[in-house]
């Protein structure tokens, strides 16, 4: 499907299909779920896009729906943790098998994983839909939801740590059977996301299962607010990485190889895994700039780490544009610039959506430079303006290169010729535009102080601000064009599925090294050294702050307030 | 390990930009003292409305031009819900909730705040011009969280010295 730099013969390319085979049913069944995930949870994006410019289509819906809080809860959980861990799942279980050439070592506990997933995301469905969890997706205490809300989410996180030891345990399995030969990278940077995710989520851990699960079936009267609201922030800032990673890991060892080209350095792209591993964990306090009872030092010490995990993305922006420029290049591409016209991004769905996403995902790297600055986030923190940041890199980066991937895994997974190719290249162009345009007004509306999760259709206080009318008119606009979008998306994975027409055997794209890394140090193929020390960085930036929460600050009854 | 030559530059470059921007930071902390809300201490939410400075919300006078706002959060309003204070004084508000989170932000000002129970937020502020400012909640609090507002009405200078 892809011109590719050494295209792999029929040969090689029937063996690889025969690798896959063992492992493809229950990948494809964790990505169909999430998109699944996706169409429901989109649907409540598209209403509260339009309740910013004071439409309120909740009116329509049938009982508990109604409420404004109810979708958003949905859509928090549905899209941000649940499309987004399934389809990583998925798919860094796919990178895997193709990276290390082995199928999974233990295949029932891949399935066991499937099997916890789904019962963890049914139990949220079934809590948040009978409204008896409209917390959101960050569920601060002492706002209390049903005791299956915090079991589904253990269940989640527990799926996502089953599929890690998966990971490691194949990586052993591969050890052995190539005892002192290097880790290829696509299968170094599945093992690295999930070495960051396995550290990054130990705070959620703590809080679900040591304060949540028991205060919320009564084994526990008692919350500590500032303590868990902590905890969640320990998981919830790293979790941007657990959704980018897998992102870098296409655009690093899969994209280049789709535009023709190679990776331009090797050494530098295990560099910018390792570093995620070491530097995500010590930055959450971010979210909590504004808090009180959280002492100000430890404030500025999350902010210049946040600015430190900053460091691998701009490595990222040149080793990744370089490769790209190289496969641009091959092509005929000439010039300082004019080579960018060189590539696909008309014909190639699967390219153009990862390059649109890359471009977007810059200009979120900027405004989060602004929301990590302390004294700028005085004027943003819980405004629209970063919900409009977070779409352009969830939504934007991320979820648009995981539809882009999906033009290609998706035949691959399931045998079928991709449905459609106009209008996937259509679809790509349409959810970035929506997306830009929803975000723009998004930031606009922010700036004016219009408050985050807020049904502004009935906030009394909105009349007073007219400079949020025509943000929310291009939040609306930005969220239907994205709606129509995402709809095409689904129905193009829909017909491709369905389809009858079987596609040639796909191999996962793989890019090669420009220069072979002869010289790669022995520090940049492991990753155990990397976890020990950011998991030292992480208690240190985090363990004072929260000993001293949990030795001396008060406690709290819960309450349902919807 | 080899690294191409302009690969090396946009290296140091990226460095040398991220360490000057955590510099800024710094210096915006402890060069030009912006503060952010730290720690006020905690109070019991369960008897904190029987205690002082929460049994008695309200504005509070603690010398010329300075004033003390004791305020509660609650779903799904601020108490007191209306708050007079004259212009060009130095003002602050010292803040808690009595049930769940909640958010405090006055628009167009550098007032933006989480309060939660147990917490206490204590937060400065000079309201130059005289006007009307409206305060509003910014972190959900449950179904009525849109509708949790207060007002600040900044007085002239002279009407609020008689
Ligand atoms: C059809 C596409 C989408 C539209 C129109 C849309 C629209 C919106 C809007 C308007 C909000 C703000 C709600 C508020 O603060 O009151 C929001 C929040 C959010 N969206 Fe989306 N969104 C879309 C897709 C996505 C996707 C694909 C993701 C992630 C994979 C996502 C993740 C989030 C998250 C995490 C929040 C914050 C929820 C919260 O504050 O609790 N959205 N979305
Ligand atoms: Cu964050
Ligand atoms: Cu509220």
């Amino acid at each position: 499907m892809n011109p590719q730099a050494q295209p792999p013969t029929d040969d090689a390319q029937g063996a690889l299909a025969e690798l896959y085979r063992p492992d493809s049913l229950h990948i494809r069944i964790f990505i169909y779920i999430s998109f699944v995930l996706l169409a429901v949870g989109g649907v409540f994006g598209t209403l509260q896009a339009l309740d910013k410019m004071k439409v309120d289509l909740y009116r329509f819906l049938p009982g508990t729906l109604q409420l404004y809080y109810t979708g958003l809860t949905a859509h928090g959980v549905l899209l941000a943790l649940l499309f987004t861990g399934t389809f990583i799942i998925g798919f860094l279980s796919l990178a895997l098998v193709h990276g290390l050439r082995r199928p999974l070592a233990d295949r029932g506990l891949a399935w066991a994983t499937l099997a916890v997933a789904v019962t963890g995301a049914l139990a949220l469905l079934v809590t948040i839909f009978r409204n008896d969890a409209t917390v959101l997706f960050t569920f601060y205490a002492p706002l209390q939801a049903h005791p299956g809300f915090y079991a589904g989410l253990v269940l989640v996180a527990l799926a996502t740590w089953m599929a890690a030891l998966n990971a490691w345990i194949t990586w052993r399995a591969w050890k052995r059977e190539h005892p002192g030969e290097r880790t290829p990278l696509m299968a170094f940077a599945v093992l690295a996301t999930w070495a960051m995710w396995v550290l990054a989520s130990a705070g959620l851990a703590v809080a679900l299962l040591v304060y949540l699960l028991p205060w919320s079936i009564g084994q526990a009267e008692q919350v500590n607010p500032l303590l868990t609201r902590a905890l969640f922030w320990f998981t919830g800032h790293p979790l941007v990485y657990f959704w980018l990673l897998p992102a870098y890991v296409s655009w690093y060892t899969m994209l280049p190889a789709q535009v023709g080209g190679r990776l331009f350095s090797e050494s530098l792209a295990r560099l910018v895994f390792v570093l995620f591993v070491v530097l995500a964990t010590p930055t959450g306090l971010h979210h909590m700039y504004v808090d009180p009872g959280v002492p100000h030092g430890f404030k500025l010490l999350h902010g210049v780490m946040t600015y430190a995990v900053i460091f691998p993305s701009l490595v990222t922006a040149f080793t990744v544009v370089a490769s790209v420029e190289e496969g641009a290049r091959r092509r005929g591409g000439r010039g300082y610039v004019l080579w960018l016209l060189a590539l696909p991004w008309l014909s190639n769905p699967s390219v153009a959506g990862q390059l649109l996403a890359m471009l977007i995902f810059a200009t979120g790297g900027i405004t989060g430079l602004i929301n990590s600055s302390l004294n700028m986030n005085l004027i943003v923190h819980n405004t629209l303006w970063v919900v409009g940041h977070l779409h352009t890199q969830v939504a934007g980066a991320v979820t648009l290169t995981f539809m882009a991937v999906s033009y290609w895994l998706v035949p691959l997974l399931s045998g079928r010729e991709l449905w459609g190719r106009k209008w996937a290249v259509l679809q790509v162009w349409t959810w970035f535009f929506g997306t830009a345009v929803m975000a723009r007004g998004m930031h606009w509306m922010g700036l004016a102080s219009a408050p985050r999760r807020t049904f502004l259709t009935y906030a009394r206080y909105a009349e007073l601000f007219g400079e949020w009318q025509w943000g929310g008119v291009l939040t609306a606009a930005g969220g239907v064009l994205m709606t129509v979008s995402g709809a095409l998306f689904l129905f193009i994975m829909l017909r491709t599925a369905l389809g009858r027409t079987a596609a040639q055997p796909l191999t996962v794209p793989e890019a090669r090294p420009l220069l072979e890394p002869r010289g790669l140090p022995r520090w940049l193929d492991r990753i155990s050294p990397w976890f020990a020390l950011g998991a030292v960085l992480a208690a240190a930036a985090w363990l004072p702050s929260l000993l001293r929460m949990a030795a001396h600050y008060p406690t709290v009854q819960g309450f349902q307030l919807w | 390990m080899d690294i191409d030559r302009y690969e090396r530059m946009w290296i140091v470059l990226s460095a040398a930009v991220l360490i000057s921007l955590m510099l800024a930071l710094t210096y915006s902390i402890y060069g030009l003292d912006i503060r952010l809300i730290g720690d006020a201490g905690q109070v019991d939410p369960a008897s904190v409305t029987l205690r002082p400075p929460f049994d008695k919300p309200g504005v509070y006078m603690e010398g010329p031009g300075r004033y003390r706002v004791v305020m509660v959060a609650r779903a799904w309003s601020f108490q007191p819900a209306e708050v007079r204070v004259p212009a060009g004084a130095d003002v602050t508000f010292q803040v808690t909730s009595l049930d769940v989170i909640h958010g405090f932000r006055i628009p167009y000002t550098t007032i933006n705040q989480m309060i939660v129970p147990g917490q206490v937020s204590e937060i400065s502020y000079r309201f130059d011009e005289p006007g009307e400012h409206v305060l509003f909640c910014h972190e959900y609090c449950g179904v009525g969280h849109h509708v949790m507002e207060g007002r600040i009405i900044v007085e002239p200078a002279s009407a609020a010295t008689d």
